[in-house]
């Protein structure tokens, strides 16, 4: 049996987990990482369009600080994420900016004087100030207040990703690549490593560690169309499920991106939108100013796709082989911007599309996007039910995002939380001795192997590609953009059964040294088991919340409502889930339920929120003098690690 | 997109090194296409359909993260993003990116070579202060243009063609290869690396390094983020030549 030791074992190579390795590292412990390919081919490098994080240095930022970037978080959320946390994250989001500009991001910078954009339309001149040249600029995003996305062209993850995978080789920390982790090692509550299997060798080796982190991004392969690497395939959240201890959170909450390109789902980026593009019907006519007067086509994105999708539906389309779509036009742009801002855009346009999008508009249609969901933890990042067991970025749901996450806030989070947990990993690395019995390593070694050698060994039953194909069709069809009882009921009935069938899968190739069909074979009935999850938790969801929309229950329904989605597997025989909720607390909310302002406001609320917002009216009144930093304070105190406690300084505006 | 359907042949290397015994052999195997097919989509046909074992590398499909370089009719290019249709004849040569550890098939060790390369230009920033940057303050200013030309060279996504064109590389295994020189006139353009041109010039000033070079470009002609090889090799040799 082949074992592995060390402090810190972070599952994924993306930007969370590189992130979270780097701070224990930096606290002297030791961190492997495991990746099922080079870390710096993780699915963040795909990240076009920015991150957010309040600098306010370019004109249009002016104004900008963590409370109006914590107010749109919240709204964006429909105030369905944790505030503690989003307070945390607003907090650290400039120093996570200014840390990665350090370890060489190469920001796009402010550039005095006039420059000419596209706002709503039309040309505008603006000016940018001359105290503020050389520092990082932002753009537009949907479903925020200010431009506050700050970028690198179109290729803001890539650069974040190579600073942060330059900075873990620099500290010497190992990446073990092609190497996937196929189970937790656990026992009374604690986590001790996973089973991990090479997926050249095809060898097992178990990792065992003293805290243990899951950052393997998103779940969006659950869907037939997507803007996610086909590795996005949610394998970390289900070892969590797996351990039937572990819960997954908000699992329901599937986020949809407007603009991905017909008909293969690649992504073009909210920046084309934020920087002046225009959704566009088979008329030619721009449609969005006619649903959303306010904020057009940079609404929030679930809004924005809901609206697309009804202008669809009213006929609108334009029809395709491939279905209908809108589309999205760039034109008005201009060459000299399209070639410099948005030019992995444009290569997207010319490579699968054949056409030049200077000249020609994009078509698009919203697509399967981003998993608000994920492996639910404390602010510390830890599971709540499994000590040692911590989880970051967009496989965790941490809780910032709530059912709908603005663009630009997932590297963001990334980062802010690989800083934060980071910290909460190396303390537990601290406070905590390794005390494994390796009959329990054993233990777990042999569950999985004998997994693979029935599958291997099995003659006949069915094939993994075809019950993956189904599955996705499933969530495509029935827990896509808008949902409904009857087709939600239907999908977790023919889920059930698919779970069933995944139980009896037989292999064409028996070998087990790399192959990809044995690789298909582990993951299947793992990722069968977490549509089941967000397919079963979106039926139960009885109103409509951010991007969790149901034609049959229009309104949010904070009575009800207001609260988190918990989602447990503890019977490993059972053809379903287990569900719990958690109440979200209006009495400890800096921001009590609102309006979002999008279209007519149909909220069933919640008795406690006039109560919070009375109670808020006084302490505002009883403390007059307080500026806003004491204010935040009096409303929600948070705990934040004192290494990111510090004020954020704007210019022209100081610490204020 | 073309409406009437063709069959397309693709000539595939298969060899598993992981199976003793195992000899490298040419197979065909025929797709029917449909518009808009590109090679990501026609090998995962092949693999669901035909022949579940065959290897290759996809992640983000979308010619945005460099996994899926491969030799396609002889020219090395990222096959998620290459369309069928550019083959008038339909017939499709696949072989893996030489100057790389095989894996299988299709899918060679890049990542290895990469994290190397990447440890021997240092490719990071050095500066002593930079882990004791004060990140509440406003970050330190950078000319928006300088900023721009980084990332220029920053686009480079690893993905290995230029390695595989190159026949300096193919002569000497040492040679650093142009993805190191993109990298190192990255880290030489970038003000906040303090390096001087004395330490870079330890990093390439020898024949594994740019005087190595025989600038016969293969690499500027493969590249498929269209990096300035050219002007970059020609530019470090030059500041390079004047440390000695
Ligand atoms: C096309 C696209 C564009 C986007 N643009 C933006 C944007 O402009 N702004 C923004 O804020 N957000 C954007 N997002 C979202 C954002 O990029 C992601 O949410 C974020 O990068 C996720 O980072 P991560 O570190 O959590 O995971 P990832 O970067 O996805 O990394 C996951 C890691 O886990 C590893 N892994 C997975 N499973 C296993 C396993 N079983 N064993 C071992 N390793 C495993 C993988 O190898 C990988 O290294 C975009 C997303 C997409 C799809
Ligand atoms: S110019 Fe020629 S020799 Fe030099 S790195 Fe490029 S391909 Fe290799
Ligand atoms: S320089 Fe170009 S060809 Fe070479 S690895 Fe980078 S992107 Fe690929
Ligand atoms: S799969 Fe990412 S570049 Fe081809």
């Amino acid at each position: 049996m082949k074992v592995v030791y060390t402090d810190s074992l972070v599952i994924g190579g993306g930007l969370a987990g590189l992130r979270i390795a780097i701070a224990a590292r930096q606290r002297g412990y030791d961190s492997i990482v495991l990746s099922l390919m080079p870390a710096k081919r993780s699915h963040s490098a795909a990240a076009q369009g920015g991150m957010q994080a309040s600098l306010g240095a370019s004109i249009k930022g002016e104004g900008d600080n963590e409370d109006v970037h914590f107010e749109d978080t919240v709204k964006g959320s429909d105030w369905g994420c944790d505030q503690d946390v989003a307070r945390m994250f607003v907090n650290t989001a400039p120093k996570a900016i200014r840390q990665l500009c350090a370890w060489g991001v190469p920001w796009s910078r402010v550039r005095k004087g006039d420059r000419e954009v596209v706002i709503n339309g039309q040309k505008v001149t603006i000016t940018e100030k001359d105290e503020a040249h050389g520092l990082i600029t932002s753009r537009d995003f949907g479903g925020t207040k200010k431009w506050r996305t700050c970028f690198t062209s179109d290729g803001t993850g890539h650069t974040m990703l190579y600073a942060m995978d330059n900075k873990a080789i620099q500290l010497g920390i190992q990446v073990h690549e092609r190497k996937e982790a196929v189970a937790l090692i656990h026992e009374d509550g604690v986590c001790y490593g996973a089973v991990v299997r090479d997926l050249v060798t095809g060898e097992l080796v178990a990792y065992v560690a003293k805290a243990t982190t899951i950052a393997t991004g998103g779940y969006g392969r659950l869907y037939a169309v997507t803007t996610n690497a086909v590795i996005s395939e949610g394998i970390g959240n289900a070892i969590a499920l797996e351990t039937g201890i572990a819960p997954l959170g908000n699992m329901e909450a599937v986020q949809f991106h407007p603009t991905a390109i017909v008909p293969v789902g690649i992504l073009t980026t909210e920046g084309c939108r934020g920087d002046g593009g225009l959704l566009l019907d088979k008329d030619g006519y721009r449609f969005m100013p006619d649903y959303e007067p306010g904020k057009k086509e940079l609404a929030s994105r679930d809004v924005v796709s809901r609206r697309m999708t009804e202008h669809i539906r009213k006929g609108k389309g334009v029809s395709s082989r491939y279905g209908d779509h809108l589309w999205l036009d760039i034109t008005l742009l201009g060459r000299q911007h399209i070639e410099k801002n948005l030019r992995e855009v444009k290569e997207i346009c010319e490579y699968f599309l054949g056409i030049d999008p200077v000249k020609e508009y994009i078509p698009v249609r919203p697509t399967q996007h981003y998993s608000m969901g994920g492996v639910r933890t404390r602010s510390t990042g830890e599971s709540p039910t499994m000590k040692g067991l911590f989880s970051a970025g967009e496989a965790a749901c941490w809780d910032m995002h709530g059912f709908n996450r603005l663009g630009g806030n997932s590297v963001a989070e990334t980062v802010v939380a690989g800083m934060i947990v980071g910290e909460y990993v190396a303390d537990y690395c601290a406070q905590n001795p390794l005390n494994i019995n390796t009959k329990l390593i054993e233990q777990f070694m042999d569950r999985e192997k004998e997994k693979i050698s029935a599958l291997l060994s099995r003659d006949k039953g069915e094939n993994p590609f075809e019950l993956k194909k189904e599955m996705q069709q499933i969530m495509m069809d029935k827990v896509g953009i808008f949902r409904n009882e009857a087709d939600l009921s239907q999908a977790v009935e023919e889920l059930k059964v698919l779970h069933q069938r995944s139980k009896n899968i037989a292999l064409r190739h028996k070998i087990s040294s790399s192959n990809p069909e044995l690789v298909e074979a582990i993951r299947v009935p793992k990722m069968i088991r977490l549509a089941q999850c967000v397919a079963y938790g979106a039926m139960l969801r009885k109103e409509s919340r951010g991007a969790h929309a149901r034609e049959d229950y229009p309104e949010r329904n904070d009575r009800d409502w207001l609260k988190r989605t918990l989602t447990f597997w503890p019977d490993e025989n059972a053809d379903l889930p287990e569900v719990k909720y958690e109440d979200l607390d209006i009495m400890k909310m800096e921001m009590p339920p609102g309006s979002r302002g999008y279209g007519v406001d149909n909220t069933i609320h919640h008795p406690d929120t006039e109560k919070r917002v009375a109670q808020l009216e006084e302490i505002k009144k009883a403390n007059p003098n307080a500026d806003r930093f004491e204010m935040q304070r009096l409303l929600n105190p948070i705990e934040i690690p004192d290494k990111f406690r510090g004020k954020n300084e704007r210019v022209g505006k100081g610490f204020k | 997109m073309s409406n009437n359907e063709r069959v397309l042949k693709f000539h595939i290397l298969r060899y598993n090194p992981q199976l003793k015994g195992d000899i490298p052999t040419m197979k065909t195997y025929e797709v029917k296409e449909a518009p808009g097919m590109t090679i990501f989509i026609a090998l995962n046909d092949i693999r669901e359909n035909q022949d579940p074992s065959l290897q290759f590398d996809f992640i983000c499909r979308a010619g945005i993260c460099g996994s899926c370089a491969m030799v396609i009719n002889g020219h090395p290019d990222l096959a998620c993003r290459t369309l069928t249709s550019k083959f008038p004849d339909g017939e499709i040569k696949l072989m893996p990116l030489p100057g790389f550890e095989l894996i299988g098939d299709l899918s060679v060790n890049t990542g290895k070579f990469m994290r190397a390369m990447s440890e021997r230009v240092e490719s990071w920033i050095h500066d002593q202060y930079a882990d004791n940057v004060d990140l509440d303050r406003l970050e330190e200013r950078m000319d928006p243009d300088v900023a721009d030309e980084i990332y220029e060279l920053e686009r480079c996504v690893e993905c290995g063609c230029c390695v595989s064109a190159c026949a300096t590389k193919r002569m000497r295994d040492g040679f650093l290869s142009a993805v190191g020189f993109m990298r190192l006139a990255r880290y030489a353009l970038d003000p906040r690396d303090k390096r001087s041109d004395e330490e870079f010039y330890e990093i390439v000033g020898d024949d594994d390094g740019v005087f190595g070079c025989m600038t016969l470009l293969g690499c500027q002609d493969y590249c498929p983020k269209d990096l300035p090889h050219q002007t970059q090799i020609a530019y470090l040799r030059r500041r390079m030549a004047l440390v000695r």
